[in-house]
């Protein structure tokens, strides 16, 4: 992306993400300035293409300031919002203003759309539904009479019971009765399947963001705390895990690129699969030994580590954990064969 | 933060897909009496006929210029061909280390007339090199190194130890590391050079190469005993006194290739032979994991190919993706014999799995420790991170 846009989103996310703006959000006060800024500067439209309301950048710009995003751990829905307009954009259906999100996000909740004279009647219950307290209408993805169907659905076609993930950041249960208008619900382009893998093909560029974060606040800290009589980070076993760490963020860096390449190329299962599993990893192990050379201050909610790691260990099991996704990954190969598998790796 | 800065690999590339469907044609028929045990040899593997093929069709040297015998074509192409190679176990030992750090260093540091006698050689896959750096007490410590080049009539003598040196048996040169002078104070890498010896005439007089041994049973290193060696002066290669700044830049092409993620390939592939499209879910999960770390590593290593091809320095990266992907081929022989009840073998007659996975049992120790090892590349991160 151009240095530019890189530029201008740190500037923005770092004058306006602070402890201060996280900890609020977490007591339940949504960052309404911060979002205000996202939504001016257009990053929330950034995966639309410009006749549905973009500004005409690509969608790995669009994924480097979500990684910008989450290295600041901006506790706002702009993956989902992103990922929700771009549903709706396929589907031929408007893109409205505000806050948006998807359902379901689980494999098991299945929503139902059944045709009801002139109107659609959506029914059905998902859990762990990012802000959906927040959401001026969320995008559902509903098993209809003819197969897969895009709904919009506003805020009063559903009731709400609160919850959170391990970053304090909303993941309600929705239970829905509602009628929608016709020019509310169009066929689905995508496959459930295929939703579940854009889901972890942001949060796989949201990993990466929280893990290039993790590792510069334990550089930091390696170079600032003294024991012995020296910087910590002078002693070669906190070299050798930091090391181990910086290969695991380049590592999710590159499953970011991944990631982005196939949200933007088909969705690829092998390519996202293995995107969000490699990321998941490096996620599992890089907040083990950022929190290891913090030592105790990294255990405390004063610090700030916690608002990358906390999102690390919430994010590596959203829209699949690692298993799923090797298992994804695997039974490709497998099924490639002996011969096919090193051509499938190049094609992906 | 150095360390992070991975440029985005070159793009899909239509020139370079046409390559890799012309090398995986001429893999078809090369390689199709070669056993899976074979191709477990990687880049180990020695076929010099095999190599002269390469040479044959472009393959080697394919960056350089064409007057060297090069073929001017991308890093990106050229990546195309090793990676196609190490996928299929392909026997390029020959030319390895010429191609991938010999070549290149003298093409840099080289005398026109050094330039003019070898590149085309190696670019042919005739000629073979040897890396003389380690000694017995100059391991991971080069700096350390105490074989010395001493000025004299007509030449340089040489006296000093080896150790390790892959393929000296064999190879027509060897890019010497050693002193011509004195460490300054405070500065231990001043005063060493580097020399190109012609092994056939070394060996015929001035230096003894006795094999070592590997526990596997193999010879591939030795013992390299150099005794009033006389080199003449234009065995010099590059600045009297710059070797380490020299030496460095040898090992950033050494440490940077696909040749250090792709070493257990051919394990990976008779696992997924062996276990067949309805392997429990416990294996699919398995050798997806192992895919998945090859996919990042292949694009970390892309990208390093592409900083190398744009002129900068990608040392940094290159240890990056050294440890990483020595981690990944060492966890490859970790996770495949729990998914295959089978007890390694390489007696003759042992089925290709058994045979495979026996040789890359025996050989795994050693991906992290040569070009450099486990503890110094993540030294090198370490720096690269503000640390030390
Ligand atoms: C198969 C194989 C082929 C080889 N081929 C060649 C060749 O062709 N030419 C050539 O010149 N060399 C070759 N080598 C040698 C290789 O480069 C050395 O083995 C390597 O550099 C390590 O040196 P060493 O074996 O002396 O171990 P040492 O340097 O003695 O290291 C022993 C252990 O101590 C650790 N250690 C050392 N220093 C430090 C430090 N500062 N901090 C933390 N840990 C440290 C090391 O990481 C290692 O774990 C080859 C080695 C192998 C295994």
């Amino acid at each position: 992306m151009s240095d530019q846009l890189a530029d201008s989103a740190e500037r923005l996310f770092a004058a306006n993400t602070g402890k201060a703006v996280i900890r609020a959000a977490e007591d339940g006060t949504f960052p309404q300035a911060l979002w205000d800024a996202v939504t001016e500067a257009g990053f929330t439209a950034a995966l639309l293409p410009e006749h549905t309301g973009g500004y005409g950048t690509t969608v790995m710009e669009a994924m480097a300031l979500l990684q910008i995003a989450a290295a600041h751990a901006a506790p706002i829905p702009l993956a989902e919002t992103m990922l929700a307009g771009w549903l709706l954009a396929q589907a031929g259906l408007s893109v409205p203003e505000g806050v948006l999100t998807l359902a379901p996000v689980r494999v098991r909740d299945v929503l139902t759309l059944r045709r009801s004279g002139d109107v659609w009647h959506l029914t059905g219950t998902a859990s762990r539904i990012p802000w959906a307290r927040d959401a001026a209408a969320i995008v559902v993805l509903a098993e209809g009479p003819n197969g897969p169907a895009v709904a919009l659905l506003c805020p009063d076609g559903f009731t709400l019971s609160h919850d959170r993930n391990l970053a304090g950041e909303p993941r309600d249960t929705i239970t829905i009765d509602a009628m929608l208008a016709a020019d509310a619900v169009a066929p689905s382009p995508l496959a459930p399947a295929q939703l579940r893998a854009a889901g972890a093909a942001v949060r796989t560029v949201q990993i990466a963001g929280a893990l290039s974060r993790a590792l510069s606040l334990s550089v930091q800290y390696a170079q600032t705390r003294v024991q012995f009589g020296r910087p910590i980070g002078k002693f070669q076993a906190i070299q050798q895990n930091l090391a181990i760490l910086a290969g695991h963020a380049a590592a999710a860096v590159a499953a970011a690129d991944m990631a982005a390449d196939a949200l933007a190329n088909g969705l690829d299962p092998l390519l996202v699969g293995a995107a969000k599993a490699r990321a998941g990893e490096a996620a599992s192990v890089a907040a083990g030994l950022a929190h290891q050379s913090h030592g105790a201050i990294g255990f405390t909610q004063e610090y700030e580590l916690h608002f990358a790691t906390r999102r690390l260990w919430s994010w590596r099991d959203e829209f699949g954990n690692e298993a799923e996704w090797n298992g994804v990954v695997g039974r490709a190969v497998l099924a490639a064969g002996p011969d096919g598998l090193w051509p499938a790796l190049t094609a992906a | 933060m150095q360390a992070l800065n991975f440029t985005t690999p070159p793009p899909f590339d239509p020139v370079a897909e046409a390559l890799r469907h012309d090398v995986r044609q001429f893999l078809a028929v090369e390689m199709h009496d070669r056993t899976p045990h074979q191709r477990a040899e990687s880049w180990s593997g020695n076929d010099p006929a095999f190599s002269r093929k390469m040479g044959e069709r472009g393959w080697i040297g394919m960056a350089w210029p064409k007057r060297y015998g090069g073929h001017e074509r991308t890093a990106l192409e050229r990546y195309v061909v090793l990676e196609e190679m190490l996928a299929a176990g392909a026997p390029v030992g020959h030319h390895w280390v010429a191609d991938r750090q010999s070549g290149p260093n003298i093409l840099r540091n080289g005398t026109e007339a050094q330039r003019e006698q070898i590149l085309p050689r190696i670019a042919a896959g005739e000629c073979s090199f040897c890396i003389g750096m380690s000694e017995p007490d100059s391991g991971s410590d080069l700096a350390a190194a105490r074989t010395r080049a001493q000025r004299v009539q007509g030449g340089w003598l040489v006296n000093g130890t080896k150790v390790w040196t892959s393929g000296a048996h064999r190879a027509d040169y060897m890019i010497l590391f050693c002193r011509t002078g004195a460490k300054s104070e405070g500065d231990r890498h001043a005063g060493a050079s580097q020399f190109l010896v012609d092994m056939n005439q070394a060996r015929g007089g001035g230096m003894t190469v006795r094999p070592i041994i590997d526990m596997r049973g193999a010879h591939h290193f030795n013992e390299v005993a150099i005794g009033d060696l006389l080199l003449p002066d234009d065995a010099l290669l590059g600045q009297e006194g710059d070797g380490w700044n020299q030496v460095t830049a040898e090992l950033a092409f050494e440490r940077s290739g696909p040749d250090r993620f792709l070493s257990a390939f051919t394990l990976l592939v008779e696992a997924v032979r062996a276990l067949g499209p309805t392997a429990p879910e416990r294996a699919a999960v398995a050798i997806g994991r192992l895919t998945s770390h090859i996919l990042a590593l292949r694009r970390l290593s892309r990208s390093v190919a592409g900083m190398l091809q744009a002129g900068e320095d990608p040392a940094l990266q290159a240890a990056l993706v050294k440890d990483l992907g020595n981690v990944l081929e060492q966890e490859t022989v970790k996770v495949v014999r729990l998914l295959v009840d089978v007890e390694p073998s390489e007696e003759d007659g042992s089925p290709p799995l058994i045979a495979v996975l026996a040789h890359l049992v025996m050989t795994a120790p050693s991906f992290s420790l040569r070009g450099g090892t486990r503890e110094i590349m993540r030294g090198i991160i370490a720096r690269g991170l503000g640390l030390r």
